[in-house]
């Protein structure tokens, strides 16, 4: 059995400075990283002879407009199946800046994760072999899963937050 | 005496045109969106040099509802009637997973009892959705007797559903912290006979099928995908179990005490559809024997935890009892905060690892829901399962494969 900890270490003694924010929420060790490195950090705990974190579970983006300079979090969930271990890796991408390297040659089910999260946030992932969307039509001009776009028409005046409690 | 016109052992062809120029032209063929053997909405755009597929590509998206950004705006218990709409063949294990991942976040402990309730209900949906697969599996080869036999027993099931929680398909089945009532006494009859009727009509439907001449030259060496590629392409479930590897959430992770039932996984060996199929049925097999031991040894007690910022009041204390009014009225409106907090949760979907990413800033909808539908991230193999192999094997292919529109588009 793999332990958070074994597993910090090693990435970090093979990483150094380029890996940070160690946290394991609900036991699940999760760190972020730089773009830069995400290929390097995936085709190291892919080969590596312990860990085999061979299976990639999801991709997916989360959007924080509040925090500048970290504006979108594309985040992967990668498991070890020999292990039974799994592990979360973020990177933080500024708004004027949402390009990330694809991991596509190194698992082919990245391919329709990254379409999706393009599709959903603009995330574009540099090198993808066929980056449209996938669930919305071609013709939209617009990221749906951004927080700019709220759910609920902003005219009406009949459902104001306060009287609801939000 | 045959006139020199229609002797076909000549060549009635005028002589100035020639042999006939054979052009190495491919056929586009749209197979759906509205396909009757899609079963959903969803396009494949084949390209085919007569009855062989050169190439192929998806287009989905039909019925895509937009069920991350809608949980945005609703409180935790109202997105549970989005979970039902995912995999609309097993909607009890999409509500109980949805359950589970906030009982995850908020460290709500739940009763046994609850919990084995769960897995009773998690197993007949599970029944029901690979009832449904190899029935029409079946039916795409042309063999539409055991579809009928084995459907009524999904009826069956549908009235053990509608008496826990009043429903058939879009179940909404559980609360956030057990379930939202107890087995009556009707529950366990039906779930009792079923136990008793089920497996003869599954052995029926095995004789059917298993060793049937037809059917296997139909699925036998039908789109096999080897291990390696099938973990490549993100398959889980049956459909990976099919190929040869044993992975499955209830053992690798168990949730709500699998870990006090044994049962087997079963494995295929090539990947293709045959040994789809037959990984399906053994499947029912265990999830009979799960459903036995937990029918045999549940436990007494609560069948919901105590904790009352999130579990309804009993409707009798509302009118009695100002504190259950309170959270009565609090809950309803969804006035409840949930803690900061970030959970990955995931359950054995009917089509494998159904996972919940969710992101909570404190507020009483979550920041970010993300849901990882199995069906979306191994269908993109299928151009590559199908290449070189006939339409009528992508018909089977796809019907193994057992995707579901809804859970394809969320």
């Amino acid at each position: 059995m793999l332990t958070n900890e074994e597993v910090a270490k090693a990435i970090i003694t093979q990483f150094g400075e380029n890996v940070s924010d160690f946290d394991d929420p609900y036991d699940l060790l999760t760190f972020s990283t730089g773009r830069e490195q995400i290929i390097r950090i995936f085709t190291y705990l892919k080969s590596h002879s312990t860990f085999q974190f061979g299976f990639l579970t999801d991709i997916t983006a989360v959007h924080y407009p509040d925090s500048v300079g970290r504006e979108f979090c594309v985040v992967y969930h990668v498991h070890s199946l020999t292990n039974n271990f799994r592990l979360r890796i973020k990177v933080y991408l500024t708004a004027d800046d949402v390009h990330i390297p694809t991991l596509t040659p190194l698992f082919a089910s990245a391919n329709w994760m990254e379409r999706e999260t393009f599709d959903l946030f603009g995330i574009i992932f540099d090198g993808h072999p066929d980056l449209r969307r996938i669930l919305n039509m071609e013709e939209m001009d617009y990221y749906p899963m951004r927080k700019e776009y709220p759910l609920e028409d902003s005219t009406r005046e009949d459902k104001i937050d306060a009287l609801f409690g939000r | 005496m045959v006139s020199e016109e229609l002797d076909i052992t000549k060549n009635n062809l005028p002589a100035e045109q020639g042999p006939v120029q054979y052009v190495n032209e491919l056929t586009t063929l749209n197979l759906g969106p509205t396909h009757p053997a899609t079963h959903g909405i969803f396009q494949n755009i084949l390209q085919m040099d007569g009855e062989k597929i050169v190439s192929g590509e998806q287009t989905i998206g039909y019925i895509h509802r937009a069920f991350e950004k809608i949980a945005e705006r609703r409180p935790f218990y109202q997105i549970t009637t989005l979970t039902d709409r995912m995999n609309y063949c097993s909607s009890p294990i999409n509500n109980m997973g949805w359950h589970m991942t906030v009982e995850k976040l908020l460290g709500i402990d739940i009763p046994k009892r609850a919990q084995y309730i769960r897995v009773i209900m998690m197993e007949l949906a599970r029944l029901s959705d690979h009832l449904i697969c190899n029935g029409i599996l079946g039916v795409d080869t042309g063999a539409f007797t055991g579809f009928l036999y084995i459907y009524q027993e999904r009826e069956h099931i549908y009235e053990i559903y509608e008496e826990v929680c009043g429903a058939r398909l879009t179940t909404n089945m559980g609360r956030i912290g057990g379930m939202e009532r107890d087995l009556s006494p009707t529950a366990i009859r039906k779930i009792k006979e079923l136990l008793l009727r089920f497996p003869k009509v599954l052995r029926e439907f095995e004789n059917l099928f298993n060793r049937n001449r037809i059917f296997m030259d139909r699925v036998v060496n039908v789109g096999a995908i080897s291990a390696e590629r099938a973990l490549s392409y993100g398959f889980t479930g049956p459909n990976l179990r099919a190929a040869g590897v044993d992975y499955d959430v209830r053992v690798m992770n168990p949730y709500s005490s699998y870990q006090d039932f044994e049962f087997d996984i079963p494995v295929g060996q090539s990947g293709d559809t045959y040994d789809r199929f037959m990984v399906r049925n053994e499947e029912m097999w265990q999830s009979l024997r799960i459903i036995q031991q937990a029918m045999d040894n549940l436990p007494e007690g609560p069948y919901y935890a105590d904790a009352p910022q999130y579990y309804l009041p009993p409707k009798q204390e509302v009118y009695k009892n100002m504190e259950a009014l309170i959270y009565h009225f609090k809950i309803v409106m969804g006035e409840i905060d949930a803690p900061v907090g970030e959970v990955y949760h995931a359950v054995e979907g009917g089509n494998g690892e159904l996972g919940f990413y969710l992101i909570s800033d404190g507020g009483r909808a979550p920041y970010r829901l993300h849901f990882r539908r199995p069906c979306f991230i191994y269908y993109q193999a299928y151009p590559e399962m199908c290449k070189g192999l006939t339409l009528s094997d992508a018909i089977v292919i796809m019907s193994s494969m057992n995707v579901i529109a809804g859970e394809l588009d969320a």
